[in-house]
């Protein structure tokens, strides 16, 4: 019964969110361009769909996954896990011994990621507009990596405490000269993926990791320090897209090459 | 003649019960294999982390696997229903804009789109709650329920308002046919300016506030919109020119939020 009334205000919830976007693209469709949908009934159903899939996921993560990501965040950031139960956090603090932390940082990013719908939405668009010359899991898992790589990153900078925007300022002097050099067709859908990285599944472990970090060291404030993981995680994506694309591009290049002197 | 008689095509047999009975659990199940495969890497960092390293028990077992089939369940529907609906809608919306020729009513709703969609999105709600309490703790506004509450509204106005303006940039660049990259080289400079002049406690949020403005429903939608264009307007190119509005959704934030730190 607790169950069916926790659906309930989720669907609503859900359908709060939703609306205003139903109610902006009728009111164009109907008001300005004065056409009436296609398959009306088709689309609604559709959007029932998005809405009831949307619904059951998020209250899906909210049973299986969230609460347990969250605890773990904490127990893994927690001083007793990282200098044994004896242990106590010393003034300065060693980036070294927050090894696990890094790879929890990096795994539940990677993880996340590749179970985040809007990417997966994107990455369906890019597979159909390519004509499958890039595969649904191929974008994937290549933007998962470069979030697992900012997030451990981001964890990082938080240990050490350095300030946020020198490494964003870096990141982007990377992508700058990466869209120098990368195949000119995959520009966009690299850019695009930054913003698509970080939404329903990551942002609410990816910023409980942050504040447990910033919460537990000596020195870091959570509202200060405990910010800028996002920024990471959606950074980090556009560099892993076009690095992917230049390795393809390149190994596609050499074999071209080799093919060439045998002939 | 009737297809089936055409000598020329070749008709497998019949297909028989037991075969049609195992392409619908093959169209059925598909979806839900692609959604287990999604989830695999998250069920394999827990129970990792959980048994080896923090050496614990997996509570609530029995809610969890609950918890995971809701979760398979929704992004199979999910997906049917980006492309029942989100896609054909963005896609459809954009050709009818380009054959009624105004350009203006495109870029009117382009801007609706973003404002509309960002300023009622939770996420960005909940973070520009964090920001008043940055702000309240900094001392830069009086540390009163209703003082957070005005800095807040005020916050997340500025992100709406930056992510409108970012589709507005981004449909017409897709209509001039613009290389994305000068764009966002050039907002990465301003974003880069303004971190100098803002003042350091913003800059976090700032930062962070470009990642949580795209929803799950309005990415769709939006690329949607944008390969329709790509696709209905003469010498575009879909996958160059259609991608990209997403991107600017998330850099003119950052840009947007730090102004609002340096004049609040």
């Amino acid at each position: 019964m607790e169950g069916t009334t926790s659906f309930g205000l989720a669907l609503l919830g859900m359908l709060r969110d939703v609306l205003p976007i139903a109610a902006i693209l009728f009111g164009f469709q109907v008001l300005v361009l004065r056409r009436p949908v296609k398959q009306p009934a088709r689309v609604a159903m559709g959007m029932v769909f998005v809405l009831l899939g949307l619904t059951l996921f998020l209250e899906g993560l909210e049973l299986a996954l969230f609460p347990l990501g969250r605890l773990m965040a904490d127990q893994l950031t927690a001083p007793e896990f990282i200098y044994g139960p004896a242990g106590s956090v010393t003034a300065t603090v060693q980036w070294l011994d927050y090894m696990w932390v890094y790879a929890f940082a990096a795994a539940i990013g990677f993880a996340t990621t590749v179970a985040e719908p809007a990417l997966l939405a994107v990455a369906i668009k890019a597979n159909q507009v390519s004509g499958g010359t890039i595969t649904v899991r191929g974008l994937r898992y290549a933007v998962a990596v470069g979030v697992a790589v900012g997030v451990a990153l981001g964890v990082f900078r938080i240990v050490t405490g350095t300030p946020l925007h020198w490494y964003i300022i870096s990141g982007y002097i990377v992508v700058i000269v990466q869209t120098a050099l990368a195949p000119k067709l995959m520009i966009p859908l690299a850019y695009d993926s930054g913003g698509v990285t970080t939404s329903t599944v990551t942002v609410p472990l990816v910023a409980a990791l942050g504040l447990g970090l910033a919460e537990t060291i000596p020195g870091r404030s959570p509202i200060l320090d405990g910010f800028g993981l996002i920024a990471f995680a959606s950074l980090f994506p556009i560099m892993a897209v076009m690095g992917y694309a230049q390795l393809v591009e390149w190994t596609a290049q050499r074999r071209n090459r080799r093919e060439e002197q045998e002939q | 003649m009737h297809p089936a008689d055409n000598p020329l095509v070749s008709h497998p047999k019949k297909a028989g019960p037991l075969k049609i009975f195992w392409t619908r659990l093959r169209k059925i199940s598909e979806p839900l294999v692609e959604s287990a495969v999604a989830l695999l890497p998250i069920v394999l960092v827990i129970a990792f982390f959980q048994l080896i390293v923090l050496r614990q028990s997996i509570p609530n077992l029995g809610q969890m696997l609950w918890g995971a089939v809701l979760v398979l369940l929704g992004l199979a529907l999910f997906v049917r229903g980006l492309q029942m609906a989100l896609f054909p809608i963005g896609e459809e919306m954009a050709y009818n804009f380009v054959r009624k020729g105004n350009l203006w009513w495109l870029l009117v709703f382009a801007f609706t789109l973003g404002f509309g969609t960002t300023v009622a999105e939770p996420a960005l709600i909940a973070i520009a709650q964090e920001a008043a309490r940055v702000a309240a703790t900094g001392e830069v506004i009086e540390n009163t329920a209703q003082a957070m509450d005005t800095y807040a509204t005020g916050l997340r106005l500025t992100v709406a308002l930056a992510v409108g303006i970012a589709l507005v940039v981004g449909v017409f660049r897709i209509l001039k046919g613009w290389p994305v990259q000068y764009l966002i080289i050039a907002g990465y400079f301003g974003v880069v300016v303004m971190t100098f002049f803002a003042p350091p406690e913003i800059i976090g949020i700032a930062y962070d506030s470009g990642g949580v403005t795209t929803s799950t429903v309005t990415v769709p939608l939006v690329a949607a919109l944008g390969i329709g264009l790509a696709h209905t307007i003469h010498g575009r190119d879909p996958l160059i020119d259609g991608f990209g509005l997403i991107a600017f959704a998330s850099l003119t934030p950052m840009i947007f939020v730090m102004a609002y730190g340096m004049l609040y």
